[in-house]
């Protein structure tokens, strides 16, 4: 079976192809190491970054963009959501700072994106 | 008040020409903001994906922009916010309304960094009442990340182009049922990877060839009619659909904003909607450069940044009396291009130039040609080249100081669709 990825490594976004041959999988179409890495992953435990935002109390703006720092098994994304909805994070608060330690099991901590003021 | 250089505007663009300018000798450098931090549109684009080229790491928009207001705030830089510019001559006189009222500033030397807006729904004349419900996309991103309201529940998103896509994915991550992305192009104006993570990641429909022919519901959105189109645009009988929806996001388009460029004198090229430069980013008028989305609208914020450095490092030059040159030749785009900048290079310039186009097809395996009175200069072999991603070529001083005819910049290969 020969599947087709587009790689989401870099806005070049290549078109990938992974076939299922005797001697493993066999890449082409990428153009870097990353593509090639990239459509590994996809095909044997596809991962991505979330980005969402959280509600904040107290800050100059009601929501906190965050991430999580490292990419989580893409059907995550969704259940991942229904916790970050739960959490209310208090400002001041610093790009970078931890919101939630490794959120639901990923290994993955949700962090702040920016810097977010408190209110004055 | 005086400045060696005024750059209006605080996103990507402006804070990295204030760095630049202020680091290459101008003493006193300003930025003025209409909103009430600096960062941009960046503060809106929580999504990853930006800085590969300038950082080699994914960061997300607020990150990005972060890194560079930092720098901005750790060197001598005079930072006006909530502060609109209203005026600007062609003698670098700039008047402003802030919270200091009216304020009148001179500068050497004006870096034009104020971005661009988004085409809205008169723009493309879609049938039907104007109900609530119809937004921008890039409003409605500012709205769900920075002011934490979810626009709808149920939602048609029209144009493909990167906010819409990006747009589709956040909403179904907020909860929102995304029905669908309907684009008139027979290709999608956005980047490949954002239609795979944010429309297949989510079984998002992308309904090519299609155009959105009527808006329904009056005081709310209560659906759209949509129908497929030919070559030509126009409407195929018999493939009208009608999907049911309380919202739909427009993703047509943006527009650079040059109404204070224009006050200025500054004169503009029809097809990029932006000022004709020359490759130090300056414009017609002497000592006003312009630089980011305002001078032609980008798909990666690491381009801008590289853009607005010259353009702050040439403010710089100028205000130190240092920017002489006099021999230029013109730049032209080929058949196969939209446009091309800078539309005139400056010869006698050790900088070189920044060549940036886009093509108006996808064209597999290309190259891309430039020439000098019908002799080539340079070449370099792509993989592909899509409309929805800007090139940018660097020419070195070598290659161009002993130049005579006018440059052509054109795209060798077969188009493909």
């Amino acid at each position: 079976m020969i599947r087709d990825i587009t790689c989401i490594a870099c806005p070049l976004g290549c078109e990938i192809k992974v076939e299922d041959t005797e001697n493993g999988y066999l890449i082409t179409g990428y153009t870097c190491k990353k593509g090639k890495d990239y459509a590994l992953q996809e095909i044997t435990d596809p991962r991505r970054i979330l980005t969402s935002t959280v509600a904040v109390e107290d800050g100059v703006l009601k929501v906190l963009p965050v991430k999580t720092d490292k990419a989580i098994p893409k059907d995550m994304l969704l259940k991942c959501m229904e916790e970050i909805n739960k959490i209310k994070a208090k400002a001041p608060i610093y790009v970078g700072q931890v919101i939630k330690e490794n959120i639901l099991n990923t290994g993955a901590n949700l962090v702040a994106t920016r810097n977010l003021a408190k209110k004055e | 008040m005086e400045y060696d250089c005024i750059v209006i505007g605080g996103g990507p663009a402006g804070l990295a020409a204030a760095i630049e300018a202020k680091d290459n000798g101008a003493d006193k450098v300003c930025v003025i903001e209409r909103d009430r931090e600096l960062g941009g549109i960046l503060n809106q684009c929580i999504h990853n994906g930006f800085g590969l080229h300038e950082f080699n790491e994914e960061l997300t928009g607020p990150e990005y922009a972060a890194k560079f207001i930092d720098e901005v705030y750790k060197r001598d830089i005079d930072i006006f916010l909530n502060t609109m510019v209203i005026d600007l001559t062609k003698d670098k006189e700039v008047t402003a309304l802030g919270d200091n009222g009216l304020i009148k500033l001179k500068g050497k030397s004006v870096v034009l960094a104020m971005g661009c807006r988004e085409r809205t729904a008169g723009a493309i004349g879609v049938k039907g009442f104007r109900p609530a419900g119809v937004y921008n996309a890039g409003m409605a991103q500012r709205l769900i990340n920075m002011e934490g309201y979810l626009v709808g529940k149920e939602v048609v998103i029209y144009g493909s182009g990167d906010i819409g896509l990006i747009m589709a994915r956040r909403m179904t991550l907020e909860g929102a049922k995304v029905k669908a992305v309907v684009e008139i192009m027979p290709h999608s104006s956005g980047l490949n990877r954002n239609i795979h993570q944010c429309l297949n990641d989510f079984n998002i429909p992308l309904l090519l060839s299609h155009k959105v022919t009527e808006i329904h519901g009056k005081n709310r959105v209560e659906g759209v009619t949509i129908a497929k189109v030919d070559d030509k645009f126009n409407e195929i009988d018999g493939t009208r659909e009608y999907i049911s929806c309380d919202t739909l996001l427009l993703s047509v388009g943006l527009i650079p904003e040059n109404e204070i460029s224009q006050k200025a004198n500054v004169s503009i090229d029809l097809r990029t909607r932006g000022a004709y430069v020359d490759s130090n980013m300056q414009t017609e008028i002497p000592g006003i450069f312009s630089c980011g989305n305002v001078l032609h609208v980008h798909d990666i914020v690491d381009f801008v940044t590289r853009e607005s450095r010259i353009a702050g490092k040439n403010a710089a030059r100028f205000a130190r009396g240092e920017l002489n040159n006099s021999k230029y030749i013109d730049v032209y785009a080929g058949d196969k291009l939209i446009y091309v900048i800078p539309q005139k290079i400056a010869l006698d310039d050790e900088n070189g130039a920044l060549i940036c186009f886009r093509s108006k097809n996808i064209y597999r395996n290309p190259t891309v040609k430039i020439y000098s009175n019908d002799k080539l200069i340079k070449q370099k072999k792509y993989k592909i080249i899509v409309p929805s991603e800007m090139i940018q070529i660097h020419l070195k001083y070598d290659y161009i100081k002993d130049l005579e005819g006018n440059i052509m910049v054109d795209i060798e290969g077969e188009k493909n669709d």
